[in-house]
């Protein structure tokens, strides 16, 4: 997936809707991942599991860190990246592809909402590294 | 001063180095004054060294230590024999005066010694991982039911045996009250709890099933039966062992169990009057990111030399702060490392005689004890080293009194645990006790028969 | 001259048929058959490693030397206290009258005992100017979280249960643990760049849902929150309580009482502040002391005297309930009873002087190195920063501490407190001289004048230099495989 077509949460996870099917692929930024180095540990949630956008679903860690995963969209996880945590490297390589982590089914509410354009995504990351 | 080292000469030049003119001056910068306290504290004047050591002996004097009279005392803590190396070796300034291994480069020996001391405690219980040690039997029972809680994502209910050592099940109870967890407690009466009755008592938000093996009373547990009424409920199976009986009995996970934990005061450690003991905490690989505390982990240094470290610390309290999987700071790493010297001296033979010794000697005096019309056995199921004894005409309390001022420590009442086993008491009896100590006992016990029917109403 | 073969993991050293101590031959004549049924046994005693007592001797004497320790090394670790562990307190707590003693013994043979115990809650809450005192907590955090179950019980029993509990972003990771642990929601409040308590966010956080605020004081930036009276009265006004985070007590004994500047509740940390030895990281011990108000939610049992016999009080209705197996750590308390015996009042308010003015002098030294934010004060500890020397050339406060240990000193606490960039946080504590200090803030000037390459690689002189934690956490091993 091309960074540019997605869209962002304040939290760095982006999000790839594919409004056919009302799924939506979440993973970590490419800015976040780079900010949390040395990955050790990925937790994530079962298939089934409930989300809500702006709550936690999962936990990424380094050795000496801890960060929430947020879901950026309300609905119901529908598959997960199995075998992630074994092959950490993969969110380095390719954040926006192989290292997607969750697939959530949309529920009606969507919460879409608060969700940033690439560019204005962009903005927020620059300022945050100052 | 003892300690001390700043002479008046000294303190002159810090104070001018720091610039400030007295001591007094710089603590009126530092202390605001309506805090500070204006008196001496109201506290015993100081005692020199020779001082001390004569106050102490007094009130050492004013104690009858276990190794005074023979010990039949059990119910957690036990008189096993401890070899020398352990205190010579334990003893040593650089294990005892040294901290966590914060800096790994200078604390090789204490990771060494963790590492060997979590591979020991796999290989006892069959488990996967274990931690560096909790603070002590009881609070390891609710490290392991909060993991439970976690792992299963169930807070609704634990279910424990009533056979769970009483003052492990009060932690537990404790803790879960402000947690809105509900505790099922499934009675005993025949001395060990049935399948059938935790299946009963378990329901689909039931996070754990507790239970002791060998229990409170000594008797063993039907644990494989146990296990798979707990897992057919969805729950999970948790274990409080006693360490040495694995020397002998079946090891956690032959029958299934997920989180085994103990009182492993047992291994090396004195009686020192409850504690400081040890907390052994064990789990399968699949829970191991619940686990409590700290754990040592084996990795390379940057020279590629096999070393150890912390790891996996992103569970614990000072990083994940309120989301930790516990609040737990300080180990029992002194207390590990008895561990570890004694099991490595005892080896897999050693630990096997030893725990033979204690199932013989207690399964001798179970049978001597019982012998005279006065006491039964309470309970049929069998037993490990210890056992509960009934005593018949239900003057417990009077007849421990007696025994020891006969010269033993006979047993534990049980009646402030168990108002139904007001009649009953609980005895240990390790490889420290001979036959002639038993056969004394016996006999002890017989005299108080004697002396209560002459004299029934303690007249 | 180290031994690198006895230092092997103990399975190495292993051989089948080696036997270190064996127990007596059996004195019974019941057969194990007899004694327990074959379904319950197990086949084959664990695969423990098959050592000579000699082996065991030489590895662990070995592996001793590979650690550094009060006994061998000046310890600087800031907030943990590493002063000296008296001898003779070891040998006196070793004495068989107060080692060999069952917990269930009867009252009659504990009088010494019970005695030691009933004298160590007095002096604890004298120490404390609060009013009782439960031995029973096993560590520091334990304490906390006691002492917050008690203040739940206590809200409880007023018929208004309380859901949170305050505590500043500089405070020890336990201290929201043992209020999550507890029941409670922890609420974070930020502190100034002074260390200070931030009183408009304490204001904006304190409501009538306030249970506790829990409070470092001395904080952990070693300095006297100069607010504390005012904190306690915001945190009374709302009908809340103050805890007081008693791992800094070694700066105050004698000098400030925490019931007198408004702390409802604290524990005490006695491997710290009364010399226990920290044993490469346990055991502690965690006694608490509350105001009377508190008194009868305490974990039972409670040392008692009625003038002439002392006892175990297990009345305590409104009891929290117990919170471990037992009475306590015993072994650790009867040290600090030692430790408080040996000094008597005045010497306990000179242990506080000289903590706090070896404290001052090293900061005084140190501050030309490296920067210490809060100024030229502190009171038994103090955090320096590496940030600058780590902009100009590279240099974390990790590369300096690993360094220090080259030189022989144990490295301070760093990155801690979290509220401050590439701490370093230094506790000299008063058991060292003005020697030591003068040569360690000489060793540090030295170290930070050394090539940056040089400082990345350190420690060149250990047994061992810059474990990859990564690898060790990516892929856990935990035991020494079978």
């Amino acid at each position: 997936m091309k960074p540019e077509e997605l869209k962002y949460s304040k939290t760095h996870e982006w999000v790839a809707v594919d409004a056919a099917t009302k799924t939506a692929v979440v993973g970590l930024s490419a800015f976040a991942l780079e900010a949390l180095t040395d990955l050790v540990y990925v937790e994530l949630p079962k298939v089934g599991a409930k989300v809500k956008a702006g709550q936690s679903f999962g936990e990424i860690e380094s050795v000496k860190a801890v960060s929430d995963l947020y879901s950026p969209v309300n609905g119901e996880v529908v598959a997960i990246h199995e075998g992630l945590a074994e092959h950490l490297d993969v969110l380095k390589t390719d954040p926006y592809g192989e290292g997607w982590m969750v697939k959530i089914k949309l529920s009606d509410d969507q919460g879409l909402g608060d969700l940033l354009s690439h560019s204005a995504y962009a903005k927020q990351c620059a300022e945050e590294h100052h | 001063m003892s300690y001390l080292f700043n002479t008046p000469d000294d303190q002159r030049a810090m104070l001018a180095a720091i610039g400030s003119g007295s001591l007094d001056e710089l603590f009126a910068q530092l202390v605001p004054a309506d805090s500070r306290l204006n008196r001496e504290l109201n506290l015993p004047r100081a005692l020199t060294e020779q001082e001390l050591t004569e106050h102490m002996t007094s009130l050492a004097g004013a104690n009858v230590a276990a190794t005074q009279k023979p010990c039949f005392l059990g119910g957690g803590a036990y008189d096993h024999f401890i070899p020398a190396a352990v205190d010579a070796l334990a003893s040593r300034g650089e294990f005892f005066t040294s901290y966590t291994p914060y800096q790994p480069e200078v604390s090789q020996g204490n990771l060494a010694v963790t590492f060997e001391y979590q591979s020991f405690v796999t290989r006892l219980t069959g488990m996967d991982i274990a931690n560096a040690s909790l603070y002590d039997g009881g609070t390891a029972c609710v490290e392991a039911v909060l993991m439970c809680m976690h792992a299963t994502n169930r807070n609704g209910r634990v279910v424990i045996a009533a056979s769970v050592h009483p003052e492990f099940r009060q932690v537990v109870e404790t803790y879960l009250r402000d947690l809105e967890c509900e505790l099922v407690t499934v009675g005993t009466p025949d001395g060990i709890v049935t399948a059938d009755d935790v299946a009963a008592a378990c329901n689909d938000q039931t996070a754990c099933v507790f239970v002791q093996q060998p229990n409170f009373f000594g008797c063993l547990e039907d644990v494989e039966a146990i296990g798979k009424a707990a897992h057919a409920a969805g729950a999970m199976f948790a274990v409080s062992v006693d360490p040495i009986s694995l020397g002998l009995l079946k090891r956690p996970n032959e029958y299934g169990a997920d989180i085994v934990t103990a009182e492993g005061q047992s291994l090396g450690n004195p009686l020192q009057y409850g504690g400081p003991y040890l907390g052994i905490i064990a789990c399968r690989e699949e829970f191991v990111r619940r686990m409590p505390g700290r754990i040592c982990g084996e990795t390379v240094d940057r020279r590629g030399k096999r070393c150890w470290v912390l790891t996996l610390q992103t569970r614990e309290q000072h990083i994940r702060r309120e989301k930790a999987t516990s609040n737990i700071c300080t180990n029992q790493l002194l207390f590990a490392l008895r561990a570890t010297i004694y099991l490595s001296l005892l080896g897999p033979q050693g630990l096997r005689e030893t725990a033979e010794l204690c199932a013989r000697k207690a399964a001798y005096a179970r049978g001597k004890l019982t012998s005279n019309t006065r006491f039964a056995q309470r309970f049929a199921a069998p037993t490990f080293k210890e056992f509960v004894v009934r005593d018949t005409s239900g003057e417990v309390e009077q007849l421990l009194a007696d025994a020891e001022r006969d010269g033993y420590f006979a047993g534990i009442a049980l009646g402030r645990w168990y108002p139904e086993l007001a009649d009953s008491f609980l005895v240990a009896v390790t490889e420290k006790r001979t036959k002639a100590e038993i056969d004394g006992l016996a006999a002890a016990l017989s005299s108080a028969t004697a002396s209560n029917k002459r004299t029934p109403a303690h007249a | 001259m180290r031994n690198t073969r006895a230092i092997q993991p103990i399975f190495e050293l292993a051989k089948a048929g080696r036997r270190g101590v064996v127990p007596p031959p059996c004195d019974v004549p019941t057969t194990l058959d007899e004694a327990i049924p074959a379904a319950f046994r197990s086949d084959v005693p664990p695969s423990l490693p098959e050592v000579a007592e000699p082996d065991v001797v030489r590895h662990f004497t070995c592996l001793s030397q590979l650690n550094m320790s009060v006994d061998t090394h000046f310890y600087p670790l800031g907030s943990c206290t590493m002063k000296y562990n008296p001898k003779r307190n070891e040998r006196l707590a070793s004495l068989p009258g107060i080692l060999d003693l069952h917990p269930y013994q009867s009252e009659e043979s504990l009088q010494g005992m019970l005695e030691l115990l009933y004298s160590l809650q007095q002096m604890l809450g004298e120490i404390a100017g609060l009013d009782a005192v439960s031995l029973q907590p096993a560590a520091g955090a334990h304490g906390e979280m006691t002492a917050l179950k008690c203040a739940a019980a206590y809200f409880r029993d007023q018929g208004r249960p309380r859901r949170k509990v305050l505590a500043p972003d500089s405070a020890h990771g336990t201290n929201p643990a043992s209020a999550a642990v507890a029941g409670f929601e922890a609420v974070t409040v930020k502190s100034g760049p002074d260390g200070f308590v931030d009183l408009d966010d304490l204001k904006a956080k304190l409501d009538d849902e306030t249970a506790v605020f829990m409070i470092t004081n001395p904080n952990t930036l070693g300095i006297f929150e100069k607010n504390i009276r005012t904190i306690a009265d915001m945190v009374h006004n709302v009908g809340g309580l103050l805890y007081l985070d008693g791992a800094n007590m070694n700066a105050i004994l004698g000098i400030a009482r925490p019931g007198d500047f408004g702390a409802d509740m604290m524990h005490y940390n006695p491997h710290k502040t009364f010399s226990g030895p920290h044993g490469g990281g346990g055991p502690g011990a965690g006694p608490i002391a509350v105001r009377d108000i508190l008194a009868p939610y305490l974990p039972a049992p409670i040392v008692a005297f009625d003038g002439r016999r002392y006892r175990l009080d297990y009345d305590l209705p409104k009891s929290i309930g117990r919170v471990r197996s037992f009475f306590g750590n015993t072994g650790v308390l009867v040290r600090a009873y030692c430790y408080i015996r040996t000094y008597g009042p005045k010497g306990l308010r000179e242990v506080s002087e000289n903590a706090v003015l070896n404290a001052n002098y090293l900061l005084s030294r140190v501050k030309h190195i490296l920067p210490v934010g809060q100024g030229d004060r502190c009171m038994h500890e103090f955090v320096a920063t590496a940030s600058k020397i780590k902009a100009e050339k590279g240099v974390s406060a990790m590369d300096l501490a690993k360094r220090l240990l080259d030189y022989g000193y144990h490295a301070p606490t760093v990155y801690f407190p979290i509220t401050v960039k590439e701490s370093m946080m230094f506790e000299p504590t008063e058991t060292e001289s003005k020697e030591t200090l003068d040569a360690f803030a000489e060793t540090l000037f030295r170290i930070t004048e050394e090539p940056a390459e040089l400082l990345h690689e350190a420690p060149h002189t250990t047994p061992i230099s810059r474990p990859d934690e990564v690898r060790a956490a990516r892929s856990p091993q935990t035991s020494f495989p079978e």
